[in-house]
C-alpha cells in the first residue's frame, strides 16, 4: 500500500512536470497531440488488465471507449434540452445538476462501460481463446448498430458538442482536457500496478497460465475474470468520456474506430503485457510516432505503422520491449546479496522472475 | 469404525454414449493411503475430475468431510480441503517455483483460515514447502528450468500449499526413473505422516504396492476390487482385467 502511494505520488509529480513543461512551450498543438497519446496510455493499460494479466484478448476496446464517449453525449443532450426531456416538476432540479462537469462525466462513463464489461463477462467468459476474442468483436458491432440507430445521441449523423473556450484558473479548454487525461493516466497506471502486486494480480496470472490448475489451487477464476472485465471496461469508458469535448463532433465511425481497437492491443503487445510499464512504453512509442507521422506524412499512414511495428515485434521480441529490458535488469539483480539499482528498478517495474 | 473423509455413492458419468463411470461407490477414511489402479481408459482420471469438481457427475453423490460437495466448483472444493496434482504437470509457467506455491496459500489457506496470512508468513510457508520437497535451491527458478521429477515435486508441493485434508495424486510418477519413483513415494508417505489422507492413482505397481494401505481397481468405469493390496493383486478378476481372460 505504501509502495502504491509512493508510486501514485511519483506519477503525479511526473504528470505535473509534463503538464507545466508543455504549458511552458506554449503551443496548443502539443496539448492536442499529448491528449491523444495520454488517451492511448489509459486505453492500453485498461486493455492489458484483461488481455495481458488474464490472457483474454479483447477486440472490442473501441466499444467500451465509445460507450464512455456516448454516455457523455447523452448527458450533454439532456443538459441542452432540460425543458424538453424532463417533467415540469423536475426541470428546476435538472437545471441545478446539469450540465455535469467532465470529471463527473468520466465517472458516469466509467460506470456505464464497467457495467457493460461485467455483462460481457457474464455472457462470454465461459468462452476461451479465439472464441472470446470473436465475441468481444461481435459486442462492438452490436453496440455500434445500437448507437447508429439511437437518434437521441445523433444516430449515424453524429452529434455536435459545443464546448466552452476557457475554464477558470487553467485557461484554455484543451489544456483542461489534457490535464484531466494526465490524471486519468496516473490513475490507470496506479490501478494496474496495484493489481499486479496484489493477490488479485497473482490470481490473474494463474488464469493466463492455466485456468484448470488455477481452480485446483482455489482461485475463483470466473469471479476474477468478471472483476477484470469490469475494471478494464470501466477504464476504457473513462478514457472515452471526455472524447466528445476533445473532438467537438462525435459520430459512430470515429467513436468505434478501428484505430482504438488496434492500438489498444498493439501498444501493450509492443511494450510488454505482464507489467504496467509495457502499455505505458508501447503507448508512448506508438502514440508519439503516430502523432509525428500525422503532421509529417499523413494520418492515413498511422495504422500501417502500427501493423508493421506489431509484426516486427512479434517476430523479434515477442515479450515486447519490457521483455527485452527485463533480462538485462535481472542479469545482475544482486551483488553479493545486496540489491543493485537494476534489482530496485526491476522491483519498481514489477518485473517478476516469470513475467513474460 | 472411522468416519469417512470422502464418501462417493453411485457415481456415474457419461461422455455421449460412452459410460466413463458406472455407479462407483468408494469410501476413504481420515489418514488413509489409498491406491487407485486400472488399465488405461478405466475411468480413474474421470473419477478424480468428478471428485474435484473439474467435471460434474451425472448421477450419485460426493460427500467430503461430512458435506455434500456436488455442484460446488473446483475452487470451492479446494477451499474445503481437497487438493490434487495433475497427471501431466500444469505449473504456472510465468511464475517462479515460490510464486507457484504462493497461489494456494493466498487463495485457499487464507480462505480456510478466515484470516489473511501476512507476507512474512506466506514466505516462510513457501520456504518450508520448497525444503520439504527438495526444491529450496530452485525457489526463484521458472518451471521451465526444472527437471521432470522436480516438476512432479512442484505439483505435489503446490497441492500441499492448499493445506489439504485429502490429496489426490494423479499419476505423480509417470515417466520417472526407478530412483525418482522412490523419491516421490517417500515424499507421499512423509506427507501422509503429517495427517493428510492420500489417494494415489498410478500405473507403477511397485510404487502402488509400497505406498497403499488399501487398493481399489477400476475397469471400464466399474469398481471390480477393493481391499488389501496383496489380496487385490491376486484377485482373478483383477488379473483377468490386466492380462486378459
Amino acid at each position: 500500500m505504501r509502495s502504491s502511494l509512493f508510486f501514485f505520488l511519483v506519477a503525479t509529480l511526473v504528470g505535473a512536470l509534463f503538464f507545466f513543461g508543455i504549458r511552458w512551450v506554449a503551443n496548443d498543438y502539443l496539448f492536442f497531440a499529448g491528449y491523444t497519446v495520454l488517451q492511448f496510455i489509459v486505453l492500453a493499460t485498461a486493455w492489458n488488465i484483461l488481455g495481458g494479466y488474464c490472457g483474454y484478448v479483447n477486440f472490442g476496446s473501441a466499444a467500451f471507449f465509445a460507450v464512455g464517449a456516448y454516455s457523455s453525449v447523452a448527458l450533454h443532450k439532456l443538459a441542452v434540452g432540460v425543458d424538453r426531456y424532463f417533467p415540469e416538476s423536475l426541470v428546476g432540479l435538472a437545471k441545478i445538476i446539469l450540465p455535469l462537469n467532465i470529471p463527473t462525466l468520466i465517472i458516469f462513463g466509467g460506470i456505464c462501460s464497467g457495467l457493460i464489461g461485467l455483462g460481457t463477462g457474464y455472457l462470454t467468459l465461459r468462452l476461451r481463446g479465439a472464441f472470446f476474442a470473436i465475441a468481444t468483436l461481435a459486442l462492438a458491432v452490436v453496440l455500434q448498430t445500437l448507437i447508429v440507430n439511437w437518434d437521441f445521441v445523433g444516430g449515424s449523423r453524429g452529434a455536435y458538442i459545443i464546448r466552452p473556450q476557457t475554464v477558470p484558473i487553467i485557461g484554455s479548454y484543451i489544456q483542461y482536457l489534457f490535464l484531466i487525461m494526465i490524471v486519468l493516466s496516473v490513475l490507470a497506471l496506479t490501478v494496474a500496478r496495484m493489481i499486479e502486486r496484489s493477490r488479485l494480480g497473482y490470481g490473474f496470472a494463474t488464469i493466463r497460465d492455466d485456468e484448470l490448475a488455477a481452480e485446483a489451487c482455489g482461485v475463483p477464476t470466473l469471479r476474477l475474470k468478471l472483476i477484470a472485465t469490469t475494471i478494464s471496461g470501466a477504464l476504457m469508458g473513462m478514457a472515452g468520456a471526455p472524447f466528445p469535448y476533445y473532438i467537438g463532433y462525435l459520430e459512430p465511425g470515429s467513436a468505434f474506430g478501428l484505430a482504438y481497437a488496434v492500438n489498444s492491443i498493439a501498444m501493450p503487445m509492443i511494450g510488454g503485457t505482464t507489467s504496467w510499464v509495457g502499455p505505458l512504453v508501447g503507448a508512448l512509442l506508438l502514440g508519439i510516432i503516430q502523432q509525428v507521422a500525422t503532421v509529417t506524412i499523413s494520418s492515413a499512414v498511422n495504422l500501417l505503422i502500427v501493423g508493421l511495428l506489431l509484426v516486427g515485434f512479434v517476430i523479434v521480441a515477442p515479450k515486447g520491449i519490457v521483455g527485452l529490458v527485463q533480462d538485462f535488469m535481472r542479469s545482475r539483480a544482486s551483488d553479493g546479496g545486496r540489491p543493485t539499482w537494476r534489482s530496485r528498478l526491476a522491483i519498481f517495474a514489477n518485473m517478476r522472475p516469470g513475467a513474460r | 469404525m472411522a468416519v469417512p473423509l470422502l464418501q462417493i455413492e453411485n457415481l456415474g458419468k457419461r461422455f455421449g454414449g460412452f459410460v466413463a463411470l458406472d455407479g462407483i461407490d468408494l469410501s476413504v477414511t481420515q489418514g488413509e493411503r489409498l491406491g487407485l489402479i486400472g488399465p488405461n481408459g478405466s475411468g480413474k482420471s474421470t473419477l478424480v475430475n468428478c471428485m474435484c469438481g473439474t467435471l460434474q457427475n451425472e448421477t450419485g453423490r460426493v460427500r467430503f468431510d461430512g458435506h455434500v460437495v456436488d455442484g460446488l466448483a473446483a475452487h470451492q472444493r479446494t477451499h474445503r480441503g481437497m487438493a490434487r496434482s495433475f497427471q501431466l504437470p500444469r505449473p504456472f509457467t510465468t511464475l517462479s517455483v515460490a510464486e507457484n506455491l504462493r497461489i494456494p496459500l493466498l487463495y485457499t489457506a487464507n480462505t480456510r483460515r478466515g484470516a489473511h496470512l501476512s507476507p512474512a508468513e506466506i514466505a516462510a510457508r513457501c520456504e518450508e514447502l520448497t525444503k520439504l520437497v527438495g526444491l529450496a535451491a530452485k525457489a526463484n527458478k521458472l518451471p521451465r528450468d526444472l527437471t521432470q521429477v522436480e516438476m512432479r515435486k512442484l505439483e505435489l508441493a503446490r497441492a500441499m500449499a492448499a493445506e489439504p485434508k485429502l490429496l489426490i495424486a494423479d499419476e505423480a510418477m509417470a515417466g520417472l526413473s526407478q530412483s525418482e519413483v522412490g523419491d516421490i513415494v517417500e515424499l507421499l508417505i512423509k506427507l501422509n505422516e503429517r495427517g493428510i489422507t492420500i489417494i494415489l492413482i498410478e500405473h507403477i505397481m511397485r510404487a502402488v504396492m509400497s505406498f497403499s494401505q488399501r487398493l481399489v481397481v477400476l475397469v471400464s468405469g466399474k469398481k471390480i476390487a477393493d481391499g488389501k493390496p496383496d489380496d487385490v493383486v491376486n484377485n482373478p478378476e483383477v488379473i483377468g482385467a490386466y492380462l486378459g481372460q
